[in-house]
């Protein structure tokens, strides 16, 4: 599956489906925007791994990466995250509707 | 961070066979989702869903275990059969609460949904579209007294 930057929610929930792309993000949110050497060296991956799946996260708008020297420092883009959790909450608040519907039919019966 | 379940719950006073019956019987399932239903209620026994506005979904149902346990899986795209890349699991979960029930709801499998890309950005804008007519209705229907 391809992903490319967009508002699409079902796409970051995809691509946050990865466990290691969740830590890196949780990286990149909580200590500031770093390399792929620098995370590489704070989680069990290779650097190799750990660019391919800055590359996916990339492609989903979730980070953006901008050349410093011979390296590329990743941070978080929230957007696309703050889009995601926002549809789920409109789908949860749909199904706290259609409740409210069943309990007002069952309670009528 | 972002977990692919989304849970609800509400206390019912009404015992669970009654609410079995609101979740699985078709003429009152068009009065919480959508506004036709036709359901072969046994395990991989089909469902649609028609909203008059949006089309048919099509689902699976999954479990069925009065009046306990009922699940389906819906395809998400109208028109489509229910597939691996296209569909959602509900999960309905009926326990007793006093002389009412508490019924909680699951749904998962949005991280599994496939995205297609030329479509995507056209597809969700219709799905949003349709959800908000949806949801304007279920207001409506929620908010007339009880027949």
């Amino acid at each position: 599956m391809t992903l490319r930057p967009g508002p699409d929610p079902r796409g970051v929930l995809a691509v946050m489906a990865d466990s290691t792309r969740c830590r890196l993000l949780e990286e990149l949110a909580t200590g500031g925007a770093a390399t792929a050497t620098t995370l590489a060296a704070r989680l069990p991956v290779t650097r190799q791994a750990v660019v391919k799946h800055l590359g996916v996260l990339t492609r989903a708008g979730l980070v953006t990466g901008s050349r410093e020297g011979r390296e590329v420092r990743y941070a978080v883009h929230t957007g696309p995250l703050a889009s995601a959790a926002d549809w789920l909450a409109g789908l949860a608040a749909e199904w706290d509707q259609r409740l409210a519907a069943i309990k007002r039919i069952a309670e009528s019966g | 961070m972002l977990t692919d379940r989304i849970e609800r719950e509400i206390v019912i006073n009404a015992p669970p066979q009654r609410v079995w019956q609101a979740l699985t019987e078709a003429e009152h399932i068009s009065g919480w989702f959508g506004d036709a239903t036709e359901i072969d209620l046994r395990p991989g026994g089909a469902i649609v869903f028609t909203w008059s506005k949006c089309g048919s979904h099509h689902a699976v149902v999954e479990r069925v275990e009065p009046p306990r346990l009922f699940s389906f899986r819906w395809a998400r795209p109208a028109g489509e059969p229910a597939t691996e890349g296209n569909a959602t699991l509900v999960e309905f979960t009926l326990s007793p609460d006093g002389a009412g029930t508490r019924l909680r709801v699951v749904e998962t499998g949005f991280a599994g949904l496939q995205v297609s890309d030329e479509d995507k950005a056209v597809a969700v804008k219709e799905n949003t579209e349709g959800w908000i007519d949806e949801l304007g209705e279920l207001r409506e229907y929620a908010e007339r007294p009880a027949a």
